[in-house]
């Protein structure tokens, strides 16, 4: 069944788990370095490998990261809570269980805001954001692709075990419609904005700092029960995420179609193909066998603490939209145009540097944007919001045309310097030097005694013909304003 | 046999003091009398004779340029071998870490090595700690030198033989339901458990979290409190680890009297399935304090008759956990599949087979059950509430009496074999009396108090959470009264080794 048919047919419902890589100096539970990259087992200590008499203990900065980031998200912070052991076999999970917390998370009970791309509001409710530590890497040799089937041997860096994460889980996302992809990938997008905003993470998708987890069930109506939902893991892409979504949405209806089950399972998603594969088997049953961590203490954050963090988060990205949009009184399409471009942070850096937002978005999105463009480079790495503001502010002064000032902006995104220097190396000033524009109009006047003639009879139009030989005189520079008015000046004498 | 192993660890420390011998003589005759007597009592796993030589050369050198040294510098100490010792083959008494050799050191170690204590080996032990007997090593047999076809017990079976056979001054233990107090009365030495959080366990090879805590061994209560002040204090590297100053125990110890302290006699660690012979150990060592001016008073402490069951469920949880880590993969034993493929899952579960013993085997069945899915209300959230009632036992106690008083064990050392191995729940119930302090954290001491059958009694001493120095008021001037009474049982045992 195709996706369109199958969104008409079957009311979706999503959830999504959104791991997030806090970048923090050092790991979760010991005192290795938190860095990616590096030679493999480099970045670990006796904890990273879980030898024996090794113990944990906790890092403070993760704590305060993942409070904010539950702040941000609206969410109620525990007065007290604990970590858990997560137990399970695996040669990547260097204790054999992976510190979590279970059934005590950090943070609970949220709600996010996020817009849709026609401007639609939509909220997604949270139901938990808890610390807990990454694993290290297996790579298997020998197998076809990477996989461990058909792997002669695998090896394990421990760099990563540890490494501080922060697990996002909505309740089950309702009432999306046909706009479930969409809602999957925006929510994404939102939290990623979040991240850096808090400065939390780096939050590249690409390093794997953010892993988003698509769980996907489909009922015949939205006040049918919830239908069996699948897991499709690790999709890394917002792109991806739409289209793990739709596939999702279209195979299982398909399915149902036919009178199957849909099988409660974790998937993975194919990058190349679109399509998701069956992983294993996934039941609410799997027994993690969770207990209290007995070498860490709870953890009972102050409430002076929690209120002294919510005060130092910065302005959202959703928040500062809706402010900016009072303030600037662009649009919503003029402000959609400079969110998707992705310029509102340079537009506002500019109008505190000192412009005008009316001027600081025309050239961001004009001029700005097509050297860009031209250089295959995302405006912001082109030039700075500085170098824009005082662009504007010469032009303002007098000192330049818009002419001119294109000019310059090209040369400054050329990093020939910022705009005055710029505009001084160049001699790209309008030409205030009164001697030299004097010399040019008497010039003029002098090899073009019929012009004056006419204008000294009345045909203030012809003072144009003498315009070119002084603008040619003076390379273009010469403010056309002052130069009329010495024309007149030195004719009716 | 030299003489100057059987002076106290303090009157060897004054020795060192005053230049009447140096850190090399005294060293030299533990390490000679370790070697003449291990055939009989192998205590140790593992004898670091350079080790501890160098150490002692070291300490007599900086002495003799004058320069500060800590009080037990030049002291031999015997470790258990749980404790981490960095370079030096760390095993658990397990196949699993047979030939293991820690990259690193646990704090234990790092102040003995700072302080200048030679290191003279690391001591055998039930397997992870997990026996009452020192027989589920893997590496070794120890025997009581009170009497050789009798255990030490455990699991710090050889760190007390160590200190019974005179191969030791000092040993450091752990305890995480009785594993220094029963040792100790087994072999008629000083046990401590420190409040949970005293001591840092960093670098100590777990057995369950929540319960373990490093126990200084000594042949006399101040030499235990002297141990124990040299390993106390915060450790940032331990979570569980108490910001406590770290009080004078040594001076407790030895200035305090028994004149108005209040005794609490637990009535439920006193009666059914205690020897005549325990019993009557115990109520002469009340005479004794009650002569020297204690009060004696019984307690009810009801909830402790539930103390066991709670500790038998939460104790193999952990081990379940901690313990999972021994999977073949980083370090220590690696065994593969007889038949069948390779794989991590294979590897691990042949590694797991060939490497842990019948009781570590047990304890991990018994706490992966307890933890599973539609179980762990029952079993660990209870366990978890017995826990909590007992301690608001104890606190409640501690309401009418300064410490709380029983026999250590309820027999005396058992003998090898058939008694000690046949059932394990007979076994389990020898620890009625110190697990209830592991469960509430508080610290707990065994001294001894007299012989029954030629063997030792040992007498508990239970204090307040983070009031070790209560502990240590009675115990100091508790062992003076009874020595002063005639019950000095180690005299007894030494002229016994001396006609060996």
């Amino acid at each position: 069944m195709k996706y369109e048919d199958a969104i008409r047919k079957y009311d979706p419902v999503i959830g999504i788990e959104v791991h997030v890589e806090l970048g923090t100096a050092t790991k979760m539970f010991d005192a290795a370095p938190n860095t990616f990259g590096g030679g493999p087992n480099t970045s670990i200590t006796p904890t990273s490998l879980g030898l024996p008499g090794s113990l944990p203990v906790v890092n403070e900065k993760g704590v305060e990261y993942a409070i904010k980031i539950g702040l941000a998200l609206d969410c109620e912070i525990a007065e007290t809570c604990r970590f858990a052991r997560k137990n399970y076999f695996y040669p990547d999970v260097p204790k054999d269980f992976q510190t979590s917390q279970s059934d005590e998370p950090i943070a609970s009970e949220g709600e996010l805001e996020i817009e849709l791309e026609d401007g639609t509001m939509f909220t997604v409710p949270i139901e938990r954001a808890h610390m807990e530590e990454d694993a290290g890497k297996n790579t298997h040799i020998g197998g076809s692709d990477g996989r461990i089937h058909g792997a002669e041997y695998s090896l394990v860096d421990y760099n990563r075990a540890g490494v501080p994460l922060v697990e996002i889980v909505t309740h089950p996302i309702t009432g999306t419609g046909d706009r479930a992809a969409e809602v999957a990938s925006t929510y994404v997008r939102t939290l990623r904005d979040i991240f850096r905003a808090l400065g939390v993470s780096e939050a590249r998708m690409e390093q794997g700092n953010v892993r988003a987890d698509v769980n996907v069930s489909l009922r015949e109506s939205p006040d049918a029960p919830l239908g069996t939902r699948t897991e499709t893991k690790n999709v890394n892409s917002f792109r991806s995420i739409e289209r793990a979504v739709r596939y999702e949405i279209a195979r299982q209806a398909t399915r149902l179609e036919a009178g199957e089950k849909i099988v409660q399972e974790t998937r993975h998603f194919h990058e190349g193909t679109g399509e998701t594969s069956s992983g294993r088997p996934k039941s609410d049953a799997d027994d993690y066998r969770y207990f209290p961590e007995p070498d860490l203490v709870p953890l009972v954050p102050s409430r002076d603490w929690v209120e002294e963090l919510r005060g130092t988060l910065p302005e959202l990205p959703a928040q500062k939209r809706r402010r900016l949009i009072g303030e600037w009184e662009f649009s919503d399409l003029e402000m959609r145009d400079i969110v998707n471009a992705g310029l509102l942070e340079a537009i506002d850096d500019t109008v505190a540097a000192g412009a005008k937002p009316a001027a600081a978005r025309k050239w961001w999105t004009g001029e700005v944007a097509r050297l860009a463009n031209q250089k295959d480079q995302h405006p912001a790495e082109l030039v700075t919001p500085a170098q824009v503001a005082a662009l504007i502010g010469l032009i303002n002064d007098g000192k330049l045309n818009d002419k001119l000032a294109k000019d310059v902006l090209t040369a400054v995104a050329d990093g020939e310097g910022d705009p005055a220097e710029v505009m001084g190396s160049r001699g790209l000033e309008i030409v205030e030097d009164t001697g030299a524009l004097e010399a040019a109009v008497e010039e003029a006047i002098a090899a073009n005694p019929d012009v004056v003639e006419k204008i000294k009879g009345g045909k203030m139009q012809a003072i144009g013909a003498l315009m070119g030989p002084i603008m040619k005189a003076t390379r273009g520079q010469a403010d056309a304003g002052k130069a009329k008015d010495l024309i007149l000046a030195k004719i009716n004498g | 046999m030299s003489e100057l192993t059987h002076r106290s660890a303090l009157e060897l420390a004054a020795g060192l003091k005053s230049g009447e011998f140096s850190s090399v003589e005294v060293t030299q005759a533990h390490l000679d009398r370790i070697h003449a007597t291990e055939a009989d009592f192998g205590s140790f796993i593992t004898v670091t004779d350079d080790l501890a030589l160098e150490t002692a050369k070291a300490v007599d050198a900086k002495r003799s340029t004058g320069d500060d040294v800590h009080a037990l510098a030049g002291v031999p100490v015997a470790l258990k071998d749980l404790v981490v010792t960095e370079g030096v083959r760390t095993t658990a008494a397990s196949k699993m870490l047979e030939n293991w050799v820690p990259p690193y050191e646990s704090t234990v170690h790092n102040k003995v090595r700072t302080a200048g204590l030679p290191v003279l080996g690391k001591t055998n032990l039930d397997e992870f700690a997990m026996g009452s007997t020192t027989e589920h090593s893997a590496l070794g047999t120890t025997r009581n030198p009170w009497n050789l076809e009798h255990v030490p017990g455990g699991s710090s079976g050889g760190a007390a033989a160590a200190l019974a056979g005179f191969q030791a001054p000092l040993s450091v233990g752990t305890d995480t339901g009785g594993s220094v107090r029963q040792p100790a009365a087994f072999t008629g030495t000083v046990g401590v458990k420190p409040t949970y959080g005293s001591i840092s366990r960093f670098g100590i090879i777990a057995m369950a979290s929540s319960l373990d805590q490093v126990g200084p061994m000594g042949r006399s209560v101040a030499d235990a409190a002297a141990l124990h002040e040299l390993l106390a204090g915060h450790d940032p590297l331990d979570s569980t680890s108490l910001p406590d100053p770290v009080a004078g125990f040594v001076s407790a110890a030895q200035t305090s009297d028994l004149a108005g302290k209040k005794l609490g006699v637990i009535k439920q660690l006193r009666g059914e399935g205690y020897q005549d012979g325990v019993r009557d150990a115990f109520s002469a060592a009340l005479d004794v304090a009650a002569a020297a001016g204690a009060e004696i008073v019984e307690v009810d402490c009801p909830s402790i008759s539930y103390a066991l069951d709670a500790y038998y469920l939460l104790m193999p949880s952990e081990v379940s956990s901690n313990l999972a880590r021994y999977d073949g993969m980083r370090y220590g034993l690696r065994s593969e599949p007889e038949s069948g493929p390779i794989t991590a899952e294979t590897v691990m579960a042949a590694t797991r087979a060939a490497g842990f013993g019948d009781e570590v085997k047990r304890r991990i069945i018994l706490g992966t059950y307890a933890l599973s899915a539609g179980y762990y209300d029952a079993y660990y959230g209870s366990a978890q509430k017995v826990r909590t009632l007992v301690q608001n036992d104890f606190a409640k106690a501690f309401e009418s009496c300064d410490v709380l008083v029983s026999p250590t064990a309820p027999t005396t050392a058992l003998k090898f074999g058939a008694e000690a191995a046949a059932d394990p729940m007979a076994l389990y119930l020898g620890d009625v009396a110190t697990i209830p302090a592991n469960l509430a954290g508080i610290p707990g001491l065994s001294l001894p108090a007299g012989l029954a059958g030629g063997l030792p009694v040992g007498f508990q001493i239970l204090a307040p959470a983070r009031e070790d120095v209560t502990m240590y008021e009675v115990a100091g001037p508790l062992e003076a009264a009874l020595e002063a009474s005639g019950t000095r049982v180690l005299d007894t045992l030494a002229e016994g080794l001396t006609t060996k």
